[in-house]
């Protein structure tokens, strides 16, 4: 077998992933952490002030990059979902699960940090507009699969169940998505695009894309650390969790 | 047509489900009365201005709608689940999503049907201008389906749990919130003198979707939950 392949099979066993998760978690952090920094720096310091909204639109270097983790979240959930349900992975389904919570915090971020930007450009805490409604939408999804995983009493069960819940969400996101904004719309549009220029200047950009990697790698150190602990619980009987544990002589006196 | 064939098993059930609600007509009128009381608190909260309500009918009439359905859907597969047909259906040889496409029609029947019936008296209590009322119709007529048949994978997902009410809702309002703007919004571009065939007619396409993908859906998810 091809070792790639070879090491991705390797990858689904729990014990295995455990020690790999353990092993990165502290440099993943490190490197969330320096890049945090350096983007940080790059969006108070040296990006200059908008010409319209002045400081206030810095907000956006937590709140866009935010936006995105929350949507990638859902997405790597419903994969994972996806895995977990044909080929009944354990591992996707404490990945899928694992990170619902993560993507539900990024989306509450994105949620708060845009109504503080709000109300000094927009006048308004909160707006029905077509973004900030599909993105509320997006939070009741994520509750809605939370619930559902912590309401069934068997974990791998509850698991199955709710990663199924996110990919119906998937196939009922566009459909959300594109209502809400033929309803209504007052965000503004996409700045940055993958393909072609973005409407960003770069002294602006670079910080950005920069606090993007980070929360990027940021929400994996953290999956990896929820997705350790939730191992250790479903796998409590096994032999390899019980070999983790100090020593101790069982002694019942 | 031969017994033991599929379409007499789907007449079977839909025979005996009819039969259970029939038994129980009282229960069966829970969500109209709902539906009748939610409508009428609201000119008590909003005062008894004409122009205010005709305003906010469609909206106020399908969201009572919804949240009347919403509250009989928990117990769409309650009582198989306790006398234990619905492990039979599972078990059966039949399509389960075909027969379970029979059980979200049946409950259509009974409880959206009733509901369409009385919108106009709704639409009456509110004063919602006459022109409109037949978009209203067919937007409830199109909306309601989809709540059914949405509702029916998210109850299967949560059957066998004690208290789903709750947790119903918290799955069923996001994934319905579309058939709301579009059923709403063709109400409201109607009373506002505009052309309201668009919103109806993502209505109709998502109520295509959902007819073939639902029923599919729903007997993955109470797969999962009978496992």
């Amino acid at each position: 077998m091809n070792p790639l392949v070879l090491w991705f099979h390797k990858l689904g066993s729990p014990p295995y992933f455990y020690r790999f998760a353990g092993r990165w978690i502290p440099w993943l952090y490190t490197v969330a952490l320096v890049a945090a920094a350096f983007g940080f720096y790059g969006a108070l310091f040296t990006a200059p002030a908008d010409y319209q909204q002045g400081d206030s639109f810095r907000i956006m270097y937590v709140h866009v990059p935010c936006a995105w983790m929350g949507l990638f979240a859902y997405l790597f959930m419903a994969a994972n979902g996806f895995i977990a349900l044909v080929w009944r992975i354990k591992l996707s389904e404490t990945l899928a699960m694992a990170s619902a919570p993560v993507g539900a915090a990024f989306t509450f971020i994105t949620l708060v940090t845009g109504s503080l930007w709000g109300k000094p450009t927009w006048g308004t805490w909160w707006t029905w507009d077509a973004r900030l409604t599909s993105e509320l939408v997006l939070l009741f999804l994520y509750f809605g699969v939370i619930g559902l995983y912590h309401a069934i009493e068997d974990r791998r069960q509850a698991a199955r169940a709710a990663a199924f819940l996110a990919l119906v969400g998937v196939v009922n996101l566009p459909i959300v998505h594109y209502s809400v904004i033929w309803w209504n719309t007052l965000h503004q549009g996409q700045t940055v695009s993958l393909i072609g220029p973005s409407k960003i200047a770069p002294s602006m950009l670079w910080p950005l894309l920069t606090l993007a990697f980070a929360t990027h790698i940021f929400f994996f150190a953290s999956l990896f650390a929820r997705a350790r602990v939730a191992l250790l619980e479903l796998e409590s009987g096994k032999e390899w969790v019980r070999a983790l544990l100090p020593v101790t002589e069982t002694s019942h006196d | 047509m031969k017994p033991g064939s599929t379409s007499a098993a789907c007449l079977a059930l839909l025979r005996r489900d009819l039969t259970l609600v029939w038994r129980r007509r009282g229960d069966a009128l829970n969500p109209l009365l709902f539906a009748i009381i939610v409508v009428a608190l609201f000119p008590f909260a909003l005062g008894p201005e004409t122009t205010v309500l005709a305003r906010v009918a469609a909206g106020t009439i399908f969201v009572a709608v919804l949240l009347a359905m919403l509250l009989s859907l928990d117990a769409l597969f309650r009582s198989d689940l306790e006398d234990g047909s619905l492990e039979q259906l599972v078990v059966s040889p039949h399509p389960l999503a075909l027969l379970l496409g029979c059980k979200i029609f049946i409950h259509w029947l009974t409880t959206a049907l009733p509901l369409i019936i009385i919108a106009p008296l709704l639409a009456q209590l509110l004063q919602l201008p006459p022109q409109v009322l037949p978009v209203l119709l067919t937007a409830l007529a199109l909306a309601t389906p989809l709540l059914s048949l949405i509702g029916a994978v998210c109850v299967a997902l949560t059957v066998g749990m004690r208290r789903s009410g709750m947790l119903l809702t918290l799955l069923v309002l996001p994934l319905i919130v579309p058939a709301l703007i579009f059923g709403a919004g063709a109400c409201n571009a109607a009373q506002d003198g505009f052309a309201h065939a668009a919103p109806l007619l993502w209505l109709a396409a998502w109520l295509v979707l959902s007819i073939i993908v639902a029923p599919l859906a729903a007997a993955a998810a109470l797969k999962i939950s009978l496992s």
